[in-house]
């Protein structure tokens, strides 16, 4: 029953520019989206070779590509596939789980500063590890499984919180933040009441580290990531019309409550399985998007750009925490906090001076 | 005089509201309220503030939930409609919209065409197409690639029209989509759903604030107040001074338009009333 009348009263080159125009504007965000995806894999291929040829023992670059071509020797083969690579892939996973599940999360609940990190999702997870580290002496694979449990629970309790008659971004948002706090409290007081070494232990955990992500848990990472990616694809095409509010949702046919909902608990699901092998690195799933839709700037939740900046944030981290400083070393999470915090207070401080006028409510 | 509201048509064809209740947390705001919106003409609902107005027209749009009753759309209950199949048959300006920063302005019209686009919606030519006729129905064909917060309150508001154009649906409906906007733009905005109305057929409901420019743009006048319809009809048929007077509690004249000859309100406050006091004097 849609009409297809034409506008009768304009004339027909003028409408055939309009149309031009119109098209110019989708072409220009394809080609800013296509230049970001491939800048981006150049920089993560940079890091890649960089990672790939320093350290104890240290190869060339071109011995690097050669190795990974199928023509190293038997050394080059096992400093390449076996110390070096899965620490790599393990940062592209886990920086593309945070920035995409980041990206859903700020998309979904209308907020910029909407992140697993600050909503204590990733607070929950570390406090899983945590108590199974220190409360009840486990060690190893079980440690992610308590850590994906632990991420879940504040998820859910959130959920529970803040429903009320559909899902409130802002109520969201506060009740994550009280119970990231409530997380972080009984982290401390579980490290605080533990032996020095099993402390040790766990902070190295909350701290967030991909060092040690290899065989089965790196396997499960990239399984995991790949189907939670293909699952966002799959949901996220109403997502364009969920960003201008219920009410146009509603009348442009999206079920905007049940759409959201399976947003984020795939988000959800992305941060538990990233966070439960390489621990609640700091920030990522909160710059990661934000970079990701400066660089696209076409208005919209730039979801695949994010999961692009995230893998190259948490990769080239990485490489600056292990080869930045001689004497020094500092996993990832370390340095993305380093990075992040003066991001965090700037994005705040920009926030502000724009005050709401960007938010055009007409 | 004014006819009572009510008595639903039996013609299944267009948009209706059957026994419909609303409310909030409890409250109810609109109780078993019956109104057949007319097909291919330009509806107005108008009652002073809080009469349900607003709250009937969420209703039609299912923005919010009935409590009793249905919406009929051909004859067919739109609870019971696929979403998609109801987004293009019935396009929604509601009264806040969000834009999301750094969008432009060709991009947010294209979300318009959602509920046409297939499951991993890919742009049609047609998608452009409709697009590209909605920025110049609302004559924004210049700013398709501007980023919307650089536009005017009244630049922005059509954008927003253009997006609800782009869906081409037959039934649109609007929640005050006058506001914030000065005479002149509310009156090139009123005389856009007048051409749209015209040219395509395009059925048009919305609520308004303002009884004058009411009277004047639309072919039907629903007057509202304490959530129930008290009248309607032609708007030289329904805008009484009693219709008034019992709708808003006001005393007023009503003289046709001088430039339209639709009914205009004069209304009537404590001051100012030399003119009224003069009349009766001789």
């Amino acid at each position: 029953m849609a009409m297809t009348t034409d506008a009768t009263t304009r004339p027909a080159a003028d409408l055939a520019d309009v149309r031009a125009g119109v098209a110019a504007v989708r072409r220009r965000n394809r080609m800013r989206l296509a230049l970001t995806l491939g800048i981006g894999t150049v920089v993560a291929a940079v890091f890649a070779v960089i990672a790939l040829s320093s350290g104890a023992a240290s190869l060339t670059p071109d011995r690097v590509l050669a190795t990974l071509f199928g023509q190293g020797d038997r050394t080059e083969n096992l400093v390449v596939f076996t110390l070096r690579l899965p620490r790599i892939l393990a940062a592209l996973f886990v920086g593309a789980a945070f920035g995409l599940a980041g990206a859903v999360f700020q998309a979904v609940l209308r907020n910029p500063l909407a992140s697993p990190d600050i909503l204590g999702v990733s607070a929950g997870a570390s406090l899983g590890a945590v108590w199974a580290i220190l409360g009840l002496g486990l060690a190893g694979a079980v440690v992610s499984g308590f850590a994906l449990a632990g991420g879940i629970a504040v998820a859910a309790v959130i959920w529970a919180t803040a429903w009320r008659q559909g899902l409130h971004g802002i109520r969201f948002v506060l009740v994550g933040v009280g119970l990231a706090y409530v997380c972080g409290s009984l982290i401390a007081w579980l490290l605080a009441r533990a032996e020095v070494r099993q402390a040790q232990a766990a902070l190295l955990w909350t701290v967030g580290s991909v060092a040690d992500v290899r065989g089965d848990a790196l396997a499960l990472l990239m399984i995991g990531v790949t189907i939670g990616c293909l699952l966002v694809a799959l949901v996220s095409r109403g997502l364009p019309v969920l960003a201008l509010g219920d009410d146009h949702a509603t009348s442009l046919g999206v079920r905007s409550s049940l759409r959201r909902g399976i947003l984020l608990l795939v988000a959800v699901l992305l941060i538990a399985v990233a966070t439960s092998v390489a621990g609640p690195i700091a920030f990522v799933a909160l710059i990661a998007p934000a970079i990701a839709r400066r660089l696209v700037d076409d208005g919209s939740a730039a979801l695949t750009a994010s999961v692009m900046t995230g893998a190259v944030l948490t990769l080239g981290s990485d490489v600056i925490g292990q080869f930045a400083l001689p004497q020094f070393t500092a996993p990832v999470g370390i340095v993305t906090g380093l990075i992040g915090a003066p991001y965090l207070l700037w994005l705040l401080a920009r926030t502000e001076r724009r005050g709401s006028g960007r938010k055009a409510v007409a | 005089m004014s006819p009572d509201a009510t008595a639903p048509s039996s013609a299944p064809v267009g948009l209706a509201a059957e026994g419909v209740s609303l409310g909030y947390d409890g409250r109810r705001v609109i109780d078993g309220l019956d109104l057949v919106i007319p097909t291919g003409r330009i509806t107005a609902v108008v009652g002073p503030n809080a009469c349900g107005k607003s709250t009937l027209l969420r209703g039609f749009a299912r923005l919010h939930p009935l409590e009793g009753g249905r919406v009929v759309l051909d004859g067919v209950d739109v609870a019971e409609m696929p979403r998609r199949d109801l987004a293009r048959r019935v396009g929604v300006l509601p009264q806040s919209s969000i834009a999301p920063d750094g969008v432009r302005v060709a991009e947010l019209v294209g979300r318009g065409r959602y509920p046409h686009q297939g499951w991993f919606g890919r742009h049609s030519s047609d998608d452009d197409r409709f697009v590209a006729e909605a920025l110049a129905a609302t004559g924004i064909a210049d700013l398709a690639d501007r980023r919307l917060e650089e536009l005017s309150g009244g630049q922005r508001q059509r954008v927003w029209i253009a997006m609800v154009l782009a869906q081409q649906t037959d039934i649109v409906l609007l929640d005050e989509p006058t506001t914030y906007l000065d005479v002149t733009h509310q009156l090139e905005l009123l005389d856009l759903l007048t051409e749209l109305n015209r040219e395509r057929g395009t059925t048009v409901v919305m609520v308004l604030h303002e009884l004058n420019l009411a009277a004047r743009y639309a072919d039907h006048l629903v007057v509202m107040s304490a959530g129930a319809v008290i009248a309607e009809g032609r708007p030289s048929d329904v805008l009484t001074p009693e219709t008034v007077r019992s709708a808003f509690a006001l005393e007023a004249s009503v003289i046709p338009d001088p430039v339209a000859g639709s009914p205009m309100i004069v209304p009537v406050g404590r001051f100012h009333t030399a003119a009224l006091d003069a009349a009766d004097g001789s």
